[in-house]
């Protein structure tokens, strides 16, 4: 079967040595076992993240990413854009459909994407990895590579803020989306009621007010604790990174004892499909599943 | 009299008809007793039909469902009918198992007791056609809503008359400058159209018009009102209608008690006021009354409006008048429109746009008028400007905005004639009471010549109206109802709707008084009260009490039956003490004497007997509901579904009572302020009435929890069921009555 | 402040001159997706949507309010804006569609352009390094950016944060999820002078066009 082609856009925590690389190595196996080709953009750069806006003008920031958008439509012509990680997403979308509303920003980009030697038609679609296994894939596709299932494995589905909102995936609610949770039963696994699912982490304000977005860490590891998870999981990098590593700062201030493991939905579906820890980027994590190490021991 | 017997939907499996067939010859006196395995069939009634055609059978007793199912099918006119209802009553209701067959049949053997029992007092209503009625309508008012209904009773085919007191046609509509839209964009104001509305109603040949006029006598009855129309000369023409529409409207709350808003200060004005200045710029620069250009202006929402009592509340309208939030942002858009440089401010609580004026609202918004949520505490006012201070209610500080012009936002006070209850009230204690003698509006709109009072009596806040959700348009005088902001505060389109409403209701009205049929809400019902004079001690309670001011009374003070005023609703049946008005199918005895043929077990049978006495409207679907949800309830309960409360009378308390009943529970709608009575009153009349039977519970020697009464709505199939096992639990531990056997 | 970004602000101050009294207008003219301001219609519901509730000064419903009284300096020095998590709660529960989250972005970045942001707000500052370290080399070299982080308010307390966080960092390192190797070189994009080029154009765009309007 000839596989599917995508233009891709991996964005910085994704490269080797960034704080999302497990997240690029869980993917290989999984969209080698699901016929997904992905090609990496050449000569991509940063989105301007969700935090750009305080220096980076509301035009710069259009730029930065439509020349990521002009890059792929030229270098891969015809290809649908996906990025693993939502603020990537969420930033090429928006621009991409700025640009297409208004006629004037479109002239004043091509204006700036002059200076890179570049011009941007409009033609590219922006899509998140996750529409791409939900849509172009499908949950019986999903499932359909299944080697290990992940029985007994209770699970919190952690869908955050920005593969939901603004955008999300089409036909799920904003305030209660069930794709993870269907992903989650797709390896065999169970989802457990979390209502902290899509409860914001803090974002890039785990840096600058780090009391304040602990605190709604806190209430996420808590909440998944309450519900039965021995695991979280998550389809964000910013998610995956802010609920994992502030685990350990806030045992230290609040005298807890979280010790919660985070992972992203394409580590499971590598185990589900046979991977190894290491194909699934576990030795990425720093918490540890126990459980989820020994399925993925298993051959 | 023939008793026809189902055996459908289970009851040949669980009851034994054999016996309750033994009931209805044996004890009921029917003349013949047949079953059929499915009346409702073709077949089944088939059979009833041959048996009415063919043997001249006259009264039918059919013991199967509810009355309340199967109306269709078992439907014969001209015979008297009663229905014991073993399904909903019995079948689904007692508990299964062969433990309850006893009680079950004893239950289904008594149902078909009381229906005899009921059918041999019925007659079938002859009815009371009046061939000599007339088919006109009267439209009381000319503005937005009597021009509709003018317009859309005569298109149905209708003459009318229209009668309105000023020289002109169009009410406030025609004061406009423009008006709100009705249609898609929503976007800007409309021209009012009023023009074209008051030339179909003078093109109309149906359509007469008495312009500088009011109603000085209304008399009669649906079918035969007469009217008294009188010019402002003093010149008298009658006129006969069958039914009226009453849109009367309203008048601005006056802002001269807004002293605190500015009202009467010059640069302050009503909605009202603006208008006139609106239509004298005729679509340029609006210019204050000093001819200078307005630059600025403030809208202050709901003044003198939405005012609540409590602690400085109380003193203005306590209602929201629902159009003004809409025709403050039309306004506003007057300014901008004009010039986009005008700034325009609407400070509002709570911006109220119902319908689509949402879009409405955003249109304006879009056109940069700024809303401001805020509530305005002052107007200042010179001859150069306004100062409005306000509370800003979103940063929860004081703030204040400079005006050229300062609109206030009134609202609307209904035209709805003498307030009668204080009329009463008033006469009730001749001296001392100038309130309420202030209060009472000197001017009538219809003059009724009603035993009851000279206009509509008035829901709340002064308007006309009965009940705001379930019965539009109807007031409680029969065949005439209200339309317009005389009903409730409302805009030019729900004022449009409203009078086509009103009119098909006076339709209705005239259609039913001509063949002597009830219209509301016992539609289609022919029977009426009957009163036995001879015997009547014109005590004056039928008159009194009566909740649709049915009923005069003579130079000798008996009372004048208006049947086509009457609902039927029997509250006169209840309050007479000497029980001498009754309805061909439904009177003293009909209820008596079922109530009677209840086989009553001895007092040492641990078999209680509770009478429900349940309104037909709500309660009885109720309890047909509960058996549909297969809701258990006690097997000792024998239901009457009754008219209305208000019908019953306390004669069948104190006979049930004496024939050795333990309990009677007497279910009807909510009562009070905001009521659920089909009839108004009813179910506080009757409320009233049984709180008197406690001398008589005390004279028996019972308790006073053996007569009992609850408010059940027509939702409550598993509160009536609950309602209905806690009071048999409570009749056990009281004890079973004393006085069986007697 | 370089001279190209104080030529832009005087540039603003005189095209800011203009509004007078009307700020509403400005923002609709100046603040990105401040046209919207006009639409709400003052529910709360982003008031109750936002997770760092509890800890700005104005609601978003206050500040479209405070714009709409004229309260200029409050709006532009308060720190609300910059309590914007991105988690776009309030953009897809508002009623009227207000694009919440661009108003707010777009009123940080106008007061930042002004001048207006109070000193040593947080987000602010790391704003401003992250777009720095990106702009560099067209792609964020996360090490640099927490050192930058770190070192921000002076060397002795960047070594007491570093020390403080020093856990985390080394786990992080343990996981190969942050390279000691980004300090000497790091990923970067090839065509750098390109992306500078491109980015200074755009700012030459909007002052071009924003002075239009002046």
């Amino acid at each position: 079967m000839a596989k599917k082609q995508y233009a891709f856009y991996p964005g910085c925590s994704s490269q080797k040595g960034a704080s999302g690389s497990n997240f690029a190595t869980s993917i290989q196996l999984m969209n080698e076992k699901l016929d997904i080709q992905l090609n990496e953009i050449p000569d991509w750069n940063c989105c301007g993240a969700s935090i750009g806006y305080g220096e980076g003008s509301e035009l710069q920031r259009l730029v930065l990413n439509a020349r990521n958008l002009a890059l792929a439509e030229t270098n891969l012509p015809g290809q649908d854009m996906v990025s693993g990680c939502p603020a990537c997403w969420l930033a090429t979308r928006e621009a991409a459909e700025r640009l297409h509303k208004h006629d004037n920003l479109m002239t004043d980009t091509n204006e700036a994407l002059k200076e890179a030697g570049l011009n941007f038609k409009g033609t590219v679609k922006a899509r998140h990895m996750v529409e791409v296994l939900v849509e172009d894939i499908g949950f019986a596709g999903m499932k359909a590579p299944v080697v290990k299932s992940l029985d007994g494995l209770k699970i919190a589905g952690y869908v955050g803020c920005q593969t939901n909102r603004p955008f999300g995936i089409a036909g799920e609610s904003f305030e209660n989306p069930m794709y993870l949770d269907k992903m989650i039963e797709t390896v065999g696994a169970e989802p457990v009621a979390f209502d902290q699912k899509v409860t914001c982490c803090g974002g890039a304000l785990a840096f600058s007010e780090p009391e304040k977005s602990q605190k709604q860490i806190k209430d996420i590891v808590e909440a998944a604790y309450d519900n039965g998870a021995e695991l979280i999981v998550t389809p964000c990098q910013l998610c995956q990174a802010n609920v994992e590593i502030y685990q350990s700062e806030i045992n230290k201030k609040k005298g807890t004892s979280l010790n919660m493991p985070v992972m992203y939905y394409s580590q499971l579906l590598s185990i589900a499909y046979g991977g190894g820890a290491k194909e699934a980027g576990l030795d990425g994590n720093i918490i540890q599943s126990a459980k989820l190490l020994e399925i993925a021991g298993k051959s | 009299m023939v008793a026809y017997v189902c055996a459908g939907c289970g009851l040949g499996d669980t009851l034994d008809l054999k016996q309750t067939e033994k009931v209805a010859q044996k004890e009921g006196k029917m003349q013949a007793v047949k079953r059929h395995d499915f009346l409702c069939s073709a077949e089944g009634v088939q059979m009833i039909q041959g048996d009415i055609d063919n043997d001249g059978v006259t009264h039918v007793m059919i013991a199967a469902c509810s009355r309340r199912a199967k109306t269709e099918a078992f439907n014969f006119p001209g015979v008297a009918m009663s229905r014991a209802n073993l399904r909903e009553g019995v079948l689904w209701v007692v508990a299964e198992g062969g433990d309850h067959d006893e009680v079950r049949q004893e239950m289904a053997d008594d149902y078909v007791r009381m229906s005899c029992a009921e059918l041999k007092r019925m007659k079938v209503p002859a009815g009371n056609p009046d061939a000599d009625t007339s088919k006109r309508i009267l439209v009381v008012g000319g503005g937005v809503t009597g021009l509709t209904a003018a317009i859309e009773a005569a298109e149905t085919g209708y003459d009318v008359v229209l009668v309105e007191k000023t020289a002109a046609l169009g009410g406030w509509a025609a004061k406009l400058w423009k008006r709100v839209p009705f249609r898609q964009p929503y976007a800007d104001p409309q021209p009012t159209g009023v023009a074209e509305l008051i030339a179909r109603v003078v093109g109309n040949s149906r359509i007469t018009v008495h312009l500088n006029s009011t109603i000085a006598e209304t008399a009669g009855a649906p079918g035969r009102f007469k009217i008294k129309v009188a010019q402002e000369s003093g010149a008298i023409t009658e006129e006969t209608v069958g039914a009226i529409v009453q849109a009367s409207g309203f008048n601005t709350y006056d802002m001269a008690k807004l002293p605190e808003l500015g009202g009467g200060k010059p640069n302050v004005v009503d909605q009202a006021g603006l208008e006139t200045l609106a239509v004298s710029a005729n679509g340029g620069a609006i210019k204050r009354a000093d001819g200078r250009e307005v630059k600025s202006v403030v809208f202050v929402q709901c003044a003198g409006q939405r005012d609540e009592e409590g602690a400085s509340g109380g003193v203005h309208l306590p209602y929201c008048s629902g159009h003004c939030c809409a025709t403050s942002i039309k306004q506003a858009m007057y300014f901008k429109d004009a010039n986009p440089e005008v700034d325009t401010v609407v400070m509002f609580t709570d911006l109220r746009v119902p319908g689509m004026a949402e879009d409405f609202y955003r249109s304006a918004q879009q056109k940069g008028v700024t809303f401001t949520k805020g509530k305005a505490s002052k107007v200042e006012s010179t001859d150069a400007g306004c100062q409005v201070h306000f509370r800003d209610l979103i940063l929860d500080e004081d703030a204040s905005i400079g005006a050229d012009l300062v609109v206030l936002a009134t609202g609307q006070v209904p035209n709805s004639g003498v307030n009668i209850e204080l009329v009463e009230e008033a006469e009730g204690e001749k001296k001392g009471a100038p309130e309420a003698e202030a209060a009472v509006k000197p001017i009538s709109i219809l003059n009724l010549t009603y035993r009851q009072g000279k206009d509509l009596p008035q829901l709340k806040h002064g308007l006309n109206d009965s009940h705001f959700i379930c019965f539009p348009y109807e007031t409680r005088r029969t065949g005439i109802y209200a339309a317009g902001p005389v009903r409730r505060p409302m805009d030019m389109l729900q004022a449009t709707d409203d009078a086509t409403g009103a009119t098909l209701k006076a339709v209705q009205a005239v259609e039913n008084a001509a063949v002597g049929r009830a219209a509301h809400p016992r539609s289609g019902d022919l029977s009426y009260p009957i009163v036995r004079l001879e015997g009547c001690t014109q005590c004056k309670r039928c008159t009194v009490e009566c909740p649709f001011g049915a009923i005069d009374e003579d130079e000798k003070r008996f009372p004048v039956f208006n049947q086509a005023r009457c609902r039927r609703c029997g509250t006169c049946m209840g309050a007479c003490p000497v029980r001498v008005i009754s309805f061909e199918n439904y009177s003293v005895d009909t209820v008596g004497m079922q109530i009677k043929a209840v086989d009553m077990p001895d007092e040492f049978s641990e078999r209680p007997r509770i009478l429900i006495l349940a309104c037909e409207n709500d309660a009885y679907p109720a309890l047909d509901m509960a058996g549909l949800s297969r809701t258990e309830y006690s097997a000792f309960v024998r239901v009457i579904p009754v008219r209305c409360l208000g019908s019953v009378n306390t004669i069948w308390v104190t006979d049930a009572l004496n024939s050795g009943y333990d309990g009677v529970m007497m279910m009807g709608c909510k009562k009070g302020d905001d009521y659920q009575c089909h009839f108004v009153k009813g179910s506080e009349l009757a409320h009233y009435r049984m709180s008197k039977t406690d001398d008589t519970l005390k004279q028996l020697g019972l308790e006073k929890e053996r007569v009992m009464s609850f408010e059940v709505a027509i939702t409550d199939s598993q509160k009536v069921a609950a309602l209905i096992n806690d009071y048999a639990a409570k009749i056990k531990e009281i004890g079973m009555s004393p006085l069986k056997g007697f | 402040m370089s001279e190209s970004n104080k030529a832009a602000n005087t540039v603003a101050a005189a095209a800011v001159a203009r509004y007078r009294n009307n700020f509403l207008k400005e923002v609709e003219e100046r603040v990105e997706d401040g046209d919207m301001v006009k639409m709400c219609m003052q529910c709360g519901v982003c008031a109750g949507s936002c997770p760092l509730g509890p800890h700005w000064e104005h609601s978003p419903q206050k500040i479209f309010m405070m714009i709409r009284a004229g309260k200029r300096d409050e709006v532009l020095s308060s720190d609300s804006m910059w309590m914007c998590t991105s988690c776009y709660n309030c953009i897809v529960r508002c009623p009227r569609q207000l694009p919440i989250t661009h108003i707010m972005h777009g009123l940080a970045h106008y007061a930042n352009r002004l001048g207006m942001v109070p000193k040593g707000q947080p987000t602010r500052d790391i704003a401003k390094l992250f777009w720095d370290n990106l702009l560099k080399t067209g792609r964020v070299n996360e090490l640099k950016f927490s050192l930058a982080m770190y070192f921000k308010d002076g060397f002795v307390q960047g070594i007491k944060n570093a020390l403080a966080m020093q856990g985390i960092g080394l786990s992080l390192m343990k996981a190969k999820r942050l390279s000691p190797m980004e300090i000497i070189g790091g990923h970067k994009c090839k065509d750098q002078s390109g992306i500078q080029k491109m980015i200074a154009k755009a700012r030459e765009i909007e002052d071009r066009r924003r002075g239009a309007l002046a």
